[in-house]
Parts: C-alpha cells; sequence; structure tokens
C-alpha cells in the first residue's frame, strides 16, 4: 500500500509540473493565477500522501489544512485586488499614476 | 488485502483521473473562462475523492479514537475544499469579467 502511494504521489508531482507550464507561460494574468490555485489544490492532497508513508498521518493533516486554508484566502485576495483595480494590463490608464511611483 | 484497502484505490484512482482531466483542460483550453470551467469543477471532485479514498484507509489499521479522529478531519479538509474551491472560482472569474477579459468566439478566431 505505501508504494501505491508512491506511484499516486509521484503521478500527482507529475500532473503539478503540467500545471506549471501554464503558470509559467500564461497569455494573462488570470491564467497564471488559475493554474497556482490549481496546483494548491494538489499539494494538498500530496502533503497528505506523504504523511501516510511516513506513518505521521496526524501531524501532516494540520499541515495540509493550513496550505487549503491558505490556498483559498490567496485566491480571495487575488481577485479583490483585481475587482477593485478594473483592469489586468499593467501601466493601464485606470492605474493611478501617482500609487506606481510610491 | 482487506476490503477497506480496496474501495480506498478505487476511490483515489477516481480522484487521480479527475485531477488529470482537469489538468489537460487547463492546457488545452483556448480561453480562461474555459479553463476556469475545467478546473474549477475537475479539481473539486478529484479533491474530495481523494481525500474520502485516503480517509477509508485511516479505518483500515484499526476503529479506535485516534483513527476515527484523523479520519473526520480528513473529511473536513475534503468537505472545506467542496465549499471553498467553487467560491475562489466564482471570485475570480467574477474579477476578470469586470476587468474586461474578452470570452473566446470561434468566429473572432477565424477573423486572425
Amino acid at each position: 500500500m505505501i508504494s501505491f502511494f508512491l506511484w499516486i504521489g509521484m503521478a500527482l508531482g507529475l500532473l503539478v509540473l503540467v500545471c506549471l507550464y501554464r503558470a509559467v507561460q500564461g497569455p494573462t494574468v488570470m491564467d497564471r493565477i488559475v493554474s497556482v490555485s490549481v496546483i494548491g489544490t494538489k499539494t494538498t492532497v500530496i502533503l497528505l500522501l506523504i504523511g501516510f508513508i511516513y506513518g505521521r498521518a496526524d501531524m501532516f493533516i494540520d499541515i495540509s489544512m493550513g496550505y487549503a486554508i491558505l490556498n483559498f484566502i490567496g485566491t480571495l485576495a487575488i481577485s479583490k485586488f483585481f475587482y477593485s483595480r478594473r483592469s489586468i494590463i499593467p501601466g493601464s490608464k485606470h492605474f493611478k499614476q501617482g500609487e506606481a511611483s510610491k | 488485502m482487506t476490503i477497506l484497502e480496496i474501495i480506498s484505490i478505487v476511490f483515489i484512482l477516481g480522484g487521480v483521473f479527475f485531477f488529470f482531466t482537469s489538468t489537460v483542460g487547463l492546457i488545452r483550453m483556448p480561453d480562461y473562462y474555459c479553463r476556469m470551467q475545467a478546473t474549477g469543477k475537475g479539481d473539486t471532485l478529484g479533491a474530495f475523492l481523494c481525500l474520502t479514498g485516503l480517509a477509508i484507509y485511516n479505518l483500515d489499521s484499526g476503529l479506535s479514537l485516534t483513527t476515527i479522529l484523523v479520519s473526520i478531519k480528513i473529511m473536513f479538509i475534503g468537505i472545506f475544499i467542496f465549499i471553498a474551491n467553487p467560491t475562489a472560482t466564482y471570485a475570480i472569474t467574477k474579477a476578470g469579467f469586470d476587468c474586461g477579459v474578452k470570452p473566446w468566439t470561434k468566429k473572432k478566431e477565424v477573423q486572425q
């Protein structure tokens, strides 16, 4: 069963690497945010698998829970920032010039 | 191999399948909104199935207070992801729509 968890963890790690392509190569900023959110969800499962492989599941659950909550809060914070900024293009006219220089 | 292990293996393999489909959607879809549609559903269900399988496997080592508490905590993470992931998807899609990201259409692709 431990080797099964190892294989599943390796498969999820490969999927994270594939998602990283979209995070690096994404055409817009929003694609990168989506990709990072997906990677965070996969990392939550991978952390639990590591806990079962080491036999310390009761300790790794708290790390996994913290990672899930931080992923959710981070995505909400970034979406709130773009919601109030009204533009995803850097240096656009919606962006105040005075704040950029500070 | 006990019956609980077989059930948990089936759940985890189903979860990895949904993770795979969401990753394929993230890479292959043409537009930001289409990618949100693929990842928002596939990722949520994949994580929930994987965590359910792990909680069932944790009960296999004997029913005691510790294993039941650990399984309840794993299912709490699963339910949290089941609520939080669609909420984050909605928030980020609304932010992108209000920022003026144009949805992809086939006609536009032909003109370019």
